[in-house]
């Protein structure tokens, strides 16, 4: 299982910049096709959606890195291992 | 440490926590059912600036807020305790929440009413950031360790309890008010704000009379509170990873489940199935009632078989059924799958009724109402508006009825002329043998088409029946959350630690359900396919809990922490 969880780390690394970039091409497509009535409303859905999931997608990051460092192989189980 | 409470002052410490955490979710959740009326209060009616602000004011303030209020609160719920801290997580509720219900309309006081929404938005966003993690941690820390899930269970119950005493309250107050008198700029819909201060007086009475929590008080005592909590949380590697286990592994799946059931669902049920106001706000009551009380089942459930697999088996049946009960939804509510039902006896369509566009005089606006009813007792209604322009400005509006000729598509030898009364902007509908003739310039080719559905007894439960098995998948994620997270980190910053994942998962993630769902749809619409996809929303949370259950199912474990208390 630990092997499986380290491959995973890898998945999770590889996904965290894949989401940003997608959701970073998707943004400047909804934008650039927007018409003028529209765009400033979309840019802000756009700058809000990026803004939120980016600090996201690096914690997710953080977070395969961990998992492929086998940070997860073994869980805390007392307070006295995460302090 | 071992705890030995008294029964009676279990009963207090659950009460206490959760009639402060119930009424900020009914302080919560009143401005976003209030929504559509609160932005025709409080925004200008023009595109532009004013679409931003009350995007950012409805859609983002609230729902962003909420990780810096667990941030905030949580720190100070480390350092000062709990039992202060959301004290005044309740005190900033209930007053910003009253507050909103005080702020004159934009036809008043002009930008300043949509600024001020937004501040109190923000500060209601913040204060349940800091409530609930106060709330779950005060009462985990109250609880022995085999009842940890169920004592919390009694939490995660308020969430729901909160959003049926909105809607109750609304409901309430809408019928006996009419729509006119609710929506006016004084009118009923400011009631329920208002009504938010009691509550929290009462509220605040309760909790003055609790005890800090024993093993803070403990903590305390020993000198062994930290310093910099935002530091241990997050600033350790140690501690940093069970934040984002959490969150990746659990709350973020837990949240879209929670959004969906039952934010997602009643938005769909009225904006895309078209079910009339009233009977789609009674099926979701009807729903969270039948529900509810199995939160309290999966959190003693949870601590007799582990709060793992529950989480993940609500996770799961989310994913393999949310399209075909939505499917479901659709069907039901189509019109076209009902022809063979039409009662021709008890249709009728009501006369047609015109009136001056109150600012551009040669536009007129003709209005029918038109009721299919189906022989299972069904009733759909249509309120169909042409715009219609005239080459003429209905200077002689006054005078009565006119007579115009519709065009029927494209065919000229296909015109029908009809007759309608002429209603002017004040309302009084003229005397309707006076007959003007007028020419018609051009018609809408889109009218405006209204459509309201009262579903039959057998399609209303058996909504009510798929909206509630939706929720009891929110108590099987939702049900052990409480205790999950508790058990994951140590007293000291507990407080902190536990509430960041369960606001991005829930704020953040769950949060914007309505919001990425509706725009997912957007993206499906193309010129062939102008209504696009109603069911592409769904992706959204069936993603977002997929990923969550691989990573749960993995990395985490299904213990139950016998070791909460150190």
């Amino acid at each position: 299982m630990n092997i499986i969880k380290k491959i995973l780390g890898l998945v999770w690394m590889f996904l965290a910049p894949a989401i940003i970039w997608f959701l970073a091409s998707q943004a400047i497509h909804k934008i650039a096709v927007a018409t003028s009535l529209t765009r400033a409303n979309v840019t802000l859905q756009w700058v809000i959606i990026l803004t939120i999931f980016t600090p996201i997608c690096i914690g997710f990051f953080i977070f395969g890195y961990y998992a492929f460092k086998g940070e997860y192989d073994q869980l805390s189980v007392s307070s006295k291992d995460v302090e | 440490m071992s705890l030995d409470i008294k029964p009676s002052k279990i009963s207090l410490v659950i009460g206490a926590s959760s009639v402060g955490t119930l009424i900020e979710w009914y302080d919560f959740y009143i401005f976003g059912m209030l929504a559509t009326i609160i932005s025709k209060q409080f925004f200008p009616s023009d595109a532009g600036t004013s679409a931003l602000l009350s995007t950012l004011a409805i859609f983002a303030a609230g729902f962003i807020v909420r990780p810096f209020g667990a941030l905030v609160f949580g720190r100070l719920g480390d350092i000062i305790g709990r039992k202060y801290t959301f004290l005044l997580t309740l005190v900033l509720m209930g007053g910003s929440t009253f507050a909103i219900g005080l702020v004159p309309g934009f036809a008043t006081i002009g930008w300043a009413a949509p600024i001020l929404v937004l501040i109190l938005r923000l500060v209601q966003g913040l204060a349940l950031g800091g409530e609930y993690g106060g709330a779950a941690t005060y009462v985990a820390e109250h609880a022995p360790a085999n009842r940890r899930g169920f004592w919390t269970s009694w939490i995660q119950t308020t969430a729901t309890l909160g959003l049926f005493l909105a809607l109750g309250v609304i409901i309430l107050i809408r019928s006996n008010q009419g729509v006119e008198a609710f929506s006016a700029e004084w009118g009923g819909w400011r009631y329920p704000f208002w009504m938010s201060i009691v509550l929290v007086g009462v509220s605040i009475v309760i909790r003055m009379k609790m005890s800090e929590s024993p093993m803070f008080t403990k903590l305390k005592s020993e000198g062994k509170t930290s310093t910099n909590p935002l530091k241990e949380s997050f600033g350790h590697k140690a501690n940093f990873k069970i934040v984002l286990l959490a969150l990746f592994g659990a709350v973020m799946g837990q949240g879209v489940i929670w959004y969906t059931g039952q934010f997602y669902a009643q938005s769909f049920i009225e904006t895309v199935c078209k079910v009339e106001f009233v009977q789609s706000r009674n099926l979701m009551l009807w729903a969270i009632l039948f529900a509810t009380p199995f939160f309290v089942v999966f959190g003693y459930l949870s601590d007799r078989i582990g709060r793992k697999w529950i989480m993940m088996f609500g996770m799961l049946a989310g994913i393999l059924t949310y399209r075909p009960i939505y499917q479901y939804f659709l069907d039901a509510t189509n019109a076209k799958n009902r022809t063979e039902k039409i009662d021709l006896a008890n249709t009728k369509a009501s006369e047609k009724v015109a009136s001056v566009d109150s600012k551009i005089y040669s536009k007129l606006y003709v209005v029918q109402k038109m009721d299919t009813a189906y022989t299972d007792g069904a009733v759909f209604s249509y309120t169909k508006t042409d715009t219609l322009f005239l080459t003429d400005i209905v200077d002689d509006a006054s005078v009565g009825s006119i007579q115009y000729t519709q065009a029927n598509g494209v065919d000229a030898t296909k015109l029908d002329t009809i007759k309608v009364k002429l209603k002017p902007a004040n309302g009084t509908v003229l005397d309707a043998n006076k007959t003007a003739q007028v020419t018609i310039a051009s018609v809408s080719l889109k009218p405006n088409i209204l459509v309201e559905k009262t579903m039959d007894k057998t399609t209303y439960w058996n909504l009510i029946w798929l909206v509630f098995i939706q929720i009891l998948y929110v108590t099987m994620v939702y049900g052990p959350i409480a205790a999950f997270l508790v058990e994951l980190f140590p007293t000291k910053i507990r407080y902190t630690s536990m509430s960041l994942p369960y606001h991005i998962g829930n704020g953040v993630f769950g949060g914007l359900v309505p919001f990425l769902g509706t725009l997912i749809v957007e993206f499906t619409k193309t010129a062939d396919n102008p209504a696009g996809d109603p069911l592409a929303g769904l992706w959204y949370p069936i993603g977002i809990a997929s990923i969550c259950l691989f990573i749960g199912v993995i990395y985490l474990t299904n213990r139950v922490d016998k070791e909460v208390m150190d």
